[in-house]
């Protein structure tokens, strides 16, 4: 009730000022019409938010320039730094030399009463060189970024370490590919039990089968005794399931090559990733539910993962959190992996912790994981 | 010609709600766009509240949110489905429909010179299945299961599986069917625009003589007609993955413990399909603005617009490349990054056009008589968030820059200022500079005054400082940044920005004011208050069905002779024939 009241004064207020806006008009003779006063103070004001705009500008960098990513922690990621400190550069002297022409102008040419506009149409000489130098400039542009582009996507992975990132609903997986630095066979479909990422190998086969028919068999025992026939259909559905899904693994296994069965073998499946620095890493992607988005900003890395397929992206860290935490003067300092892409209601707290560590605390760490590998699980 | 002038007797259905009248049709756009408006403005005004106090309690989200917001404090669900839904309106129905529809109606029969619209009964049905679109996306506010809640762009297979999120359910469904109404509505609008500037242009009425307002809105209709069946297309085939157990686009999932039918089909080509409409639609929003404010920055500055041939070619290159642009918003899917250069390459070309229209621009104002009105200060405004905003897109565009900020939100500020304001800026222009034509009356002067730079500011205000929140790493959509340590120190930039918002909110209620009272209150128009040269401001006053009394008039010469040399007047109206002597304009 008091919110309607709220609103209606606020139009009843509004109407008055109108009104009074009406007849002072009426009194000084005026016409609700542009005059040389109104294009007087629009002038004026237009050069003031002209220069505001540009202390706004200013302002907000000296204020808030150092809580932006500052330095980047991969190999790549100076030359992308370079690229955007070129860009940004150009992007704020134009912005810094339109932005005053513009409002300058306005101001400049304000309209007055005794004043002609000039009839000029067109310039053939002004719209070349226009036309030009931006083509020249972005031409340039265009190629230097190609350039960096292709420095990131096509480096040489063959010595890279193979690591599996695996997102769901909301939260990060690690697949480290172990000694043959290749990452086993998996499928979500096969998502069970410790099993978090689906890896099937040749060794887990039996029990993955044995596993589905103990489920079957017990289903079976179960219909026995069940009389109701709602029930036993719900039953037999399930058991219709199970066998189905017993009938792709058995698939599975003939059409996967061997050794990417046996490859799985030795994966450690961990929450948290820990990366020598120095080191190239080749992520692969995964995703077993929506489209989710990895992104390491202080690597300058994101790559999306897309149920069905992989993803993949190349980069080498070289700061190692400690000297980072130093570097920022942060103890509290850690870099992170966080979904970019909406996925659901916790997208907002879907994150994990990476660690980059010199080779001997990343071969220490790795070492201490052998309760998490595939084959122990 | 005849037969044109003699119309039916109208009733009130026939009048105000069933009308096949053009300039009511432009109203009818321009009134259902505006409460779509207010509705998107206030759902932004809500996540605001959220972004600036995260997980505080506040009875402003309870008693608009309800169960929503359980003790004041808004649920992750629903901050999603307000910042989909806010997309969803602004984009389609305030910046497409509202702005497309109110001015195509109303300018294109005025401005070449026609009668009415070539099938007025096609315009009425454009209307009322975006009414009807509006009325879906509307209802599916208040859906058990909370509406669709993806992000406008709607990506499966989040948005295909309703076990993913409550959003993805019936609101889900109902925003797509809202979608394929409002689509249906689009095609019926811009058949019938394209038809009418080829077909209905009065005697003399050449394509080099069109207003430029004609020729962005006619590429507009085109760029419309190539693209949004694209979208029915992918809707429709989301539509069979949802409902009918299809899968185009989803593929080996696993979500709440249950393994999905679904096998061999690929969410990155529902992308493709989306973005292949979802860039076009980008200058499917901002052409009609740049096409409003051209017309109003020359009369206005008493001048003709600077290069109108480099202006139309400018307007057609930026249609041409927006279409194969639409892999700039896909570098980082996985996408072959060979296609990612290519991508680069033609997106960064867009900036040459751009580049031409601003110069144009200034030059334009470059030794006018600059006449201030609200219309004038918008379209000024304009310019500077087309410039302020395109130029981020050099960033955007540039595949190796965008890893890094790539969904973060300097996207949202980018798009928010180059699109979003731009096409804002540019409706509001013109619904100052065409009001007298729509209703007879004037609006309140001062009161648009006092509305113009309150919004101006504050659009500033609100999208500038998201710049910084974005380079410093912060993604969008983020229900709020407190799970992450290193984004701590950024909630003061969210407060400013959540300050603005709300009070550029605040601001608009000046104009609703001022609209809806003029409409009854204003001081009554002169037929040509603003000294313009084009057709529309020959019709009387008194807005007949039909336009002109009599005959169609000729024309005799381009739209922008202003402050002519060896004229009488500092504008000469395109149906005066040229004098002995005079040369024409080409």
């Amino acid at each position: 009730m008091i919110k309607v009241l709220f609103v209606l004064v606020i139009v009843v207020f509004l109407a008055q000022i109108v009104r009074v806006f009406e007849i002072s008009s009426k009194i000084k003779n005026t016409k609700n019409e542009v005059s040389d006063s109104s294009n007087n103070i629009n002038g004026i004001f237009l050069l003031i938010s002209g220069i505001g705009l540009l202390v706004f500008f200013f302002w907000q960098r000296a204020e808030w320039m150092d809580q932006t990513l500052q330095i980047s922690a991969s190999e790549h990621g100076p030359i992308i730094d370079a690229l955007w400190d070129t860009t940004m550069g150009l992007i704020i002297v134009v912005f810094l030399l339109l932005t005053p022409l513009l409002f300058g102008v306005a101001f400049y040419f304000r309209g007055r009463e005794n004043r002609k506009a000039s009839y000029i149409t067109h310039n053939n000489k002004l719209e070349f060189f226009w036309t030009a130098i931006p083509a020249v400039i972005l031409l340039a542009l265009i190629s230097y970024g190609l350039n960096v582009w292709g420095k990131i996507v096509n480096q040489d992975t063959s010595d890279a370490m193979v690591i599996e990132v695996y997102a769901k609903q909301f939260g990060w997986t690690a697949r480290y590919s172990g000694l043959d630095n290749t990452l086993g066979a998996a499928n979500v479909r096969f998502v069970g039990g410790t099993n978090e990422l689906g890896v099937i190998t040749e060794n887990t086969k039996d029990k993955q089968i044995k596993d589905l028919e103990d489920k079957i068999n017990k289903l079976e025992n179960d219909l026995i005794t069940i009389s109701s026939a709602g029930k036993r259909k719900l039953i037999q559905q399930r058991i219709e399931k199970l066998q189905k899904k017993k009938n792709t693994l058995l698939t599975y296994f003939i059409t996967t090559p061997k050794e990417n069965l046996i490859a799985g073998e030795d994966d450690i499946v961990v929450k948290e990733l820990h990366l020598p620095v120095g080191k190239k890493v080749l992520f692969k992607f995964r995703s077993q539910d929506v489209i989710h988005s990895a992104y390491l900003p202080h690597f300058r890395v994101q790559m999306n993962c897309v149920p069905g397929t992989t993803t993949q992206f190349a980069f080498t860290p070289t700061i190692t959190t400690k000297d980072m935490k130093k570097e920022l003067d942060n103890d509290a300092f850690e870099y992170v992996l966080l979904c970019n892409k909406i996925c659901g209601n916790a997208h907002y707290n879907m994150q994990m912790k990476v660690v980059v560590e010199t080779e001997e605390e990343y071969s220490n760490w790795l070492s201490n994981q052998t309760d998490k590998k595939i084959i122990n699980l | 010609m005849s037969e044109h002038e003699h119309h039916e007797k109208e009733n009130f259905f026939t009048k105000y709600v069933f009308s096949l009248d053009h300039k009511m049709i432009s109203k009818q756009f321009l009134i259902t766009g505006m409460i779509m408006g207010v509705i998107a403005m206030g759902m932004s005004a809500l996540f605001r509240i959220q972004l600036a106090n995260p997980g505080e309690s506040s009875s402003i989200l309870s008693t608009f949110l309800g169960r929503w917001a359980e003790g004041g404090v808004m649920s992750p669900d629903i901050y999603l489905s307000l910042v989909t839904i806010h997309g969803t309106i602004m984009v389609f129905f305030v910046l497409t429909g509202g702005l497309s529809g109110t001015f195509a109606n109303l300018l294109l029969p005025l401005q070449v010179g026609a009668r009415d619209m070539a099938s007025g009964f096609m315009n009425m049905l454009s209307y009322w299945f975006f009414f009807a679109s509006c009325v879906v996306m509307i209802i599916s506010l208040f859906v058990q299961s909370g509406p669709a809640g993806a992000g406008w762009t709607i990506y499966p297979p989040l948005s295909a599986v309703p076990q993913a999120m409550s959003g993805s359910g019936l609101g889900m469904t109902l925003w797509l069917v809202s979608m394929a109404l409002f689509i249906v509505s689009s095609l019926l609008g811009g058949l019938n625009y394209i038809v009418t500037v080829l077909n209905l242009r009065t005697e003399g009425m050449s394509m080099t003589r069109l207003p430029l307002t004609v020729w962005a809105l006619l590429v507009t209709a085109i760029l419309g007609v190539l693209s949004f069946p694209v979208l029915l297309s992918a809707a429709l085939l989301l539509i069979f993955d949802r409902s009918f157990g299809t899968s185009f686009f989803l593929s080996d999932i696993l979500v709440q413990g249950e393994v999905l039918s679904h096998a061999g089909g690929n969410p990155i080509l529902f992308q493709h399909l989306f973005w292949f409409l979802g860039h076009p639609e980008v200058y499917i929003v901002l052409l009609p603005a740049l096409g409003l404010t051209s017309e109003i920055i020359a009369t206005n500055s008493r001048k003709p617009i600077f290069g109108y041939r480099a202006m139309i070619g400018s307007i057609l290159a930026i249609a041409f490349l927006s279409f194969i642009v639409w892999g700039h918003h896909m570098f980082i899917t996985g996408m072959n990054p060979f296609l990612g250069s290519v991508f680069v390459f033609t997106t960064l070309l867009i900036a040459i056009p751009s580049a031409i229209k601003v110069f144009n621009y200034i030059a334009t104002l470059w030794r006018g008589n600059l006449q201030f009105t609200p219309a004038m200060l918008f379209s000024i405004a304009l310019v500077s968030t087309f410039i302020t905003g395109g130029l981020t897109g050099l960033i955007l565009g540039d595949s190796a820059l965008d890893i890094n900020v790539h969904d973060t939100y300097f996207v949202v500020a980018h798009f928010h200022i180059v699109m979003g304001l731009s096409a804002i800026f540019g409706m509001l222009a013109g619904v100052y500079h065409w009001f007298p034509k729509m209703y007879g009356r004037l609006m309140n002067l001062k009161l648009g005054y006092a509305h113009f730079w309150g919004t101006f500011i504050c659009a500033y205000g609100t999208f500038f400082p998201m710049h910084f929140l974005g380079m410093a790493g912060l993604p969008r959509r983020y229900y709020s940044n407190t799970a992450f340590p290193m984004f701590d120190n950024l909630l003061d930039i969210n407060e400013v920005v959540s300050f603005f918002a709300i009070a550029g909110a605040l601001f608009q209620v000046i104009f609703f004011f001022n609209f809806f009272y003029s409409i009854f209150r204003g001081p009554i128009s002169s037929q040509n208050p603003w000294k313009s040269t084009t057709l529309e401001w020959t019709t009387p006053v008194e807005r007949i069905h039909g336009n002109w009394p009599g005959d169609i008039p000729s024309v005799h010469r381009w739209a922008y002779d202003y402050s002519k040399p060896g004229m009488d007047e500092d504008f000469v109206p395109q149906i005066v024939p040229l004098k002995d002597g005079e040369e024409e304009h080409h």
